[in-house]
């Protein structure tokens, strides 16, 4: 059982939550015309790290805002949460952001619009 | 579309292993029983083996088993980083059933039935499978005409499946309650009469003993922690008790599937979460088949040891923590007891968790994968005990040959990129 600290309501039990998985899965634009195997990694591939997670909460029966999680998945301690569109902010949380096979993704870069993401795959 | 006959190779411990019967119990009781064979030889791990299958559970040592029964290779080993059958084939409620939605899932798991029907011959092993039905409950009117659209399509592939109304139920379960006016009413339900249970450590220890005969090697307590690539190919795997060479490699390791595809660079789609079980202290029999309802998450039945071995929903977050998230049992317990009010003072003897696979359609991953030589069978989630012989028969197929058969074809990892997903939300992904 977790006690989670929403960022705007303060401690609560974890049955006031829903968890919506893997947090910073961008969506691609569909001008940047991915091949299927490319746009499995957004919509199917998931990351399942045993250890330091990065998901995404809800509390559903509070406040019903979205918030992020650094989460480990073996011992459940919650290094961090910080709010959405952020990035982790902890040692732990940075790391387990930065080694992510997602952020290699053609998925990933294609959020970014095309000319962007052109040029960075160019360069 | 029901399967043909599966090809069950060696039966009956050809490898000259002693063999368990009546007769040999009462010879035995002369010598009061010090004499038994061991069941399994605690094998040291060679240098080099013809296939590698990773995960000591029911899947991994029918794969095993029928690697060497069907197809005749000599020099199989399954490594298991712990004790066999100690991850979730020793943990699961043992539901059985074939009765899926779809024509894909219908084969598997009737192909597996068909092998659980004849599996303590096959092994010379009492599995204790008991084929005292199984009964799905639906709670609400939705749920029943969900139901009968399910039924019909099962009984189109030839699956045995009843409705039964809320009358039949209470004839058939006379410990239910089929009070209209509580939290989760009996509408109706459909039956298999044809599923029902086994004894899951017996499965695990059957196919390891069967397997042992011949010429396994069962290596206990040794983790593999790494997977050798040659380029494109897999050469071994490197382990806590050293290197193994080989050039075919089986992972079969339910909730660890991710944490063992990372370590040759694989992606898949999975979650693994905690899923809950509990026993009550024993009573004298009173439910004599299996009950599942979906909508609650509650699956029931009574062990021969007479425990009530109740089953949760699984957790919501992901976690390798082995074990789960208290409110969830609660809540089932809540239902169960509405349901059945006879377990209302039971008092409860053990709970504990094991962690699932989870895939985002529900049905498992058979597969190759980008590296010659390594195979996947995993995403068997919350339901993959009552698959354990079919799984294992068309896995050992696929790494004998290198083609996945008809059975297994459809469970190939590609279909994350081609959208074919076998949606088996309704009839798995919630219970088994
Ligand atoms: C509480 C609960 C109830 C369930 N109820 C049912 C049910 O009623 N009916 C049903 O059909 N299914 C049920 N299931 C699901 C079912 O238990 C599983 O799908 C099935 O047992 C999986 O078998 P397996 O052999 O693939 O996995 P496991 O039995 O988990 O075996 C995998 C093995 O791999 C080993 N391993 C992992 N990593 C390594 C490594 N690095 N090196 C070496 N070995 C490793 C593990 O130690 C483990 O022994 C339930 C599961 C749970 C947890
Ligand atoms: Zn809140």
């Amino acid at each position: 059982m977790l006690l989670i600290t929403c960022p705007h309501c303060g401690p609560r039990e974890e049955s006031e939550f829903s968890c919506g998985g893997e947090a910073h899965i961008a969506r691609p634009l569909a001008e940047n015309n991915l091949t299927d195997a490319e746009f499995a990694d957004y919509l199917f591939l998931r990351d399942n790290p045993k250890g330091m997670f990065l998901e995404r909460w809800r509390h559903a029966a509070g406040c019903r805002r979205w918030f992020n999680m650094a989460r480990d998945t073996v011992t459940h301690e919650i290094v961090e949460i910080y709010p959405m569109g952020n990035t982790p902010k902890s040692k732990a949380g940075k790391a387990a952001h930065a080694d992510s096979w997602r952020r290699d993704t053609a998925a990933e870069a294609a959020a970014k619009p095309a000319s962007k993401s052109r040029s960075k795959q160019g360069g | 579309m029901a399967t043909d006959q599966p090809d069950r190779g060696l039966r009956g411990l050809p490898g000259g292993k002693q063999k368990y019967s009546a007769f040999a119990l009462a010879k035995k009781a002369m010598n009061y029983h010090q004499d038994w064979q061991c069941a399994w030889r605690d094998a040291p791990p060679q240098s080099e083996y013809d296939v590698v299958v990773i995960g000591g559970g029911g899947h991994g040592l029918a794969t095993a088993y029928y690697l060497a029964a069907v197809h005749g290779i000599k020099r199989v080993a399954v490594i298991e980083k712990g004790w066999l059958g100690g991850g979730n084939t020793g943990r699961n409620t043992t539901i059985i059933r074939s009765n899926y939605l779809w024509d894909e899932s219908a084969a598997i798991y009737e192909h597996a039935m068909k092998l659980w029907e004849g599996m303590s011959q096959d092994l010379n092993f009492n599995v204790m499978f008991s084929q005292r039905g199984v009964l799905t409950i639906a709670h609400s009117e939705h749920e029943l005409r969900e139901m009968s659209r399910r039924v019909h399509a099962i009984r189109l592939n030839g699956i045995d499946s009843d409705i039964l109304g809320p009358k039949e139920i209470k004839d058939f379960v006379p410990i239910i309650n089929i009070d209209q006016n509580i939290r989760y009413p009996v509408m109706g339900g459909f039956l298999q009469k044809r599923g029902g249970t086994a004894r899951h450590d017996a499965v695990a220890w059957g196919y390891a003993r069967a397997a042992d005969d011949l010429g396994v090697d069962i290596i206990q307590n040794c983790e593999v922690t790494g997977l050798r690539r040659n380029g494109r190919r897999i050469v071994g795997v490197e382990t806590s008790r050293g290197f193994i060479k080989t050039r075919k490699v089986g992972c079969v390791v339910a909730g660890h599937s991710s944490v063992m595809a990372a370590m040759a660079d694989i992606r898949l789609p999975l979650a693994s979460r905690p899923l809950q079980a509990l026993v009550s202290e024993p009573i004298k029999p009173v439910l004599d088949t299996v009950i599942m309802s979906n909508a609650v998450h509650m699956y029931i039945s009574q062990s021969d040891k007479g425990e009530m071995v109740l089953g949760a929903g699984v957790d919501k977050y992901n976690s390798y923590a082995q074990r789960g998230s208290f409110p969830v049992p609660e809540h089932m317990i809540a239902a169960a007891v509405e349901l059945f009010p006879v377990l209302s003072r039971l008092r409860m003897l053990r709970h504990w968790g094991g962690i699932v696979d989870t895939c985002p359609d529900a049905s498992p991953i058979i597969s190759k994968t980008d590296v010659d030589g390594l195979y996947f069978n995993c995403g068997w989630g919350t339901g993959g005990f009552k698959a354990t012989p079919g799984s294992g028969h068309v896995f050992a197929d696929l790494i004998a040959n290198d083609r996945p058969n008809s059975i297994a074809a459809p469970y190939a990892l590609d279909r994350f990129q081609t959208g074919l997903l076998i949606d088996e939300h309704g009839a798995a992904g919630v219970a088994h």
